[in-house]
């Protein structure tokens, strides 16, 4: 059916090209089309397979795998990622489920804080993520000072802290991205008529029944692909650990997304390139669940 | 003026409980960051929420590039914009005309390329990141600003020519065919009636592939090292090197860094809404 359409658009010429049968089966739209398309295709030759390609040739050693196998910075970075995931991301998710309600609520103040809230996903995450380094800097930075100044003692050593640090790092990927996803959960919230509710008040209704049987079940499609989709974008968040702790103290912080880096800057490229091999059975079966959700 | 019902104030106070826990949330690491910028050295550290002497001294020190990590600061806008607009460009031209190519000219195996792009979405760049590097290392690309150019078209592209694709879709075919009827060749549709009917996608398009160019800091720091070719955020994150970095020069640099792209946020806001988040996540 897909095809037929540039045959109902453009009559077909085969009969004008009667010597080259090769031709005769590319119309002009197609010849056309397939122009048009290469470059995206050359780009993603290029820079999409060739370096998939190379990456798993370079991978291709049984002894890398197990030598990550035995790197306990390793294990640590996978703990850390599923904490990351299953805690940090459903933790934002409920947080923007809650917010994007108070944030449908009309009043003129609430669409001004809406205004301000979406700041830190507008602007970059480099200077913000650095500024928060600083804020807990244990000697210099204003928490401490703070803490110092009311309490008379020293405050803790926020970054050289591995528990302290890794959630720190969770709090910047929330500050960062909970503006986006409290305004996508927003659209949802938006599209469920009023009648709805209106019809509950009359009925007498709770605060969580409405919730409950009207918000919820027009939404839950809506929120489950966002929560995949962020989990996604979570693992490749590399900027939140990072430039806050760098992985350290002592490699405790990694995360799957940075210890590719790291492994590189150690010059040990066939680790490096297993690394991000290992995390693909986390990354595929949500990115072909994401595929078969958009595709359709 | 109407009093307020009791119920009524109890309704606005429990919002305000939550409103201003999140207005505080929200603004303390940018505010953090513009109070460094607008502090003295001395007032910077001591803990203050407004400094005593507010100054804008930061700014033309940077300006200026006074200092050892500032001296290639203008060099570094620079290519920051250079590469931002490139690349913004770039995604355009290739995923417009592949968006045509997939949805109006339907395009034999145009389903395929875009799945394969929609995968190319999905997987993180980060995991790209390393073969990336080796690859323009291969290629000889590596501190020429091409590599990152091109690394982030490739990043950028797949979600634009979805966004594209979508939009096109819902162009009426009989525009096509009057156009045809008309005599007019893929080209002419193309230049005369595509690109003009898609006018507020393309903007969204062209400044989405622009700001990820600009924020982009992973394939910046790995595919450009030379002080003179690093953009700024690489130049940013290189402060940290050392233990005595000045950091209300680190801060003002950044808050300059922030402006531009928070600036085209909110002046594209509506196209960056409804044109590229409703995409991404349609239910």
């Amino acid at each position: 059916m897909v095809h037929s359409m540039a045959t109902i658009a453009y009559p077909a010429p085969a009969e004008t090209l009667p010597r080259r049968p090769w031709s005769a089966r590319l119309s002009t739209p197609q010849v056309w089309g397939i122009v048009m398309i290469a470059p995206y295709l050359l780009v993603f030759l290029a820079f999409v397979v060739y370096p998939i390609g190379y990456g798993l040739w370079l991978a291709r050693h049984p002894a890398s795998y197990v030598a990550l196998y035995n790197d306990p910075v390793f294990a640590r970075a996978v703990v850390n990622t599923l904490i990351f995931l299953v805690i940090g991301i459903n933790f934002k998710m409920l947080v923007a489920l809650f917010l994007s309600g108070f944030f449908v609520q009309s009043r003129t103040w609430i669409r001004w804080l809406s205004v301000l809230f979406i700041l830190p996903w507008a602007v970059p995450s480099i200077p913000t993520i650095l500024s928060v380094r600083f804020m807990f800097n244990p000697e210099w930075g204003v928490i401490n000072n703070l803490i110092f100044k009311f309490t008379g003692e020293d405050g803790p050593n926020w970054l050289n802290d591995p528990a302290m640090g890794l959630t720190l790092a969770i709090l910047v990927h929330i500050w960062k991205s909970l503006p986006f996803w409290t305004l996508i959960l927003m659209t949802g919230r938006l599209a469920i008529s009023t009648d709805m509710f209106e019809a509950a008040d009359v009925d007498g209704a709770s605060w969580w029944q409405k919730f409950r049987f009207i918000t919820w079940p027009s939404m839950q499609t809506l929120y489950l692909t966002c929560t995949l989709l962020s989990m996604i974008w979570t693992l490749g968040d590399f900027n939140s650990v990072y430039l806050l702790t760098g992985g350290g103290p002592a490699d405790l912080t990694h995360v799957l997304s940075t210890l590719g880096i790291r492994y590189l800057r150690l010059d040990q490229l066939d680790m490096s390139m297993a690394s991000i091999v290992c995390a693909m059975p986390l990354v595929l079966p949500l990115v072909y669940f994401m595929m078969k959700r958009l595709s359709r | 003026m109407r009093v307020p019902s009791l119920r009524e104030a109890g309704a606005e106070a429990r919002l305000l409980l939550i409103g201003i826990p999140v207005l505080i949330w929200t603004l303390i690491p940018i505010y953090h960051m513009f109070l460094f910028a607008i502090s003295p050295k001395q007032d910077a550290f001591a803990g203050k929420l407004w400094p005593d002497h507010p100054t804008l001294n930061n700014f033309r020190i940077v300006f200026n590039q006074q200092h050892y990590f500032l001296r290639d600061f203008w060099a570094q806008f620079g290519n920051s914009v250079v590469i931002a607009v490139a690349v913004g460009a770039l995604t355009l031209v290739i995923a417009t005309s592949a968006a045509f190519a997939i949805s109006r000219l339907r395009v034999r195996g145009g389903r395929t390329v875009m799945n394969l792009a929609l995968f190319t979405y999905f997987i993180p760049a980060a995991f790209l990141a390393v073969p990336m590097y080796r690859t323009m290392g291969n290629y000889g690309l590596l501190n020429n600003h091409w590599s990152l150019i091109l690394a982030m078209v490739t990043i950028a592209s797949p979600y634009a020519i979805w966004v594209l694709k979508q939009a096109s879709d819902k162009l009426p075919l009989e525009l096509d065919e009057a156009a045809i009827m008309d005599g007019a060749t893929p080209l002419q549709l193309f230049r005369m009636v595509y690109v003009p009917l898609m006018l507020p996608s393309l903007v969204a398009v062209g400044t989405y592939a622009l700001l990820l160019a600009w924020n982009e800091y992973l394939y910046a720091f790995l595919l450009l090292s030379k002080d003179t070719e690093i953009t700024l955020p690489v130049a940013l994150g290189n402060f940290l090197a050392a233990d005595d970095s000045p950091w209300e020069l680190l801060m003002t640099t950044g808050f300059i860094y922030a402006l531009p792209p928070a600036a085209v946020y909110y002046v594209f806001r509506r196209y960056m809404v409804g044109g590229l988040t409703a995409g991404a996540v349609k239910s």
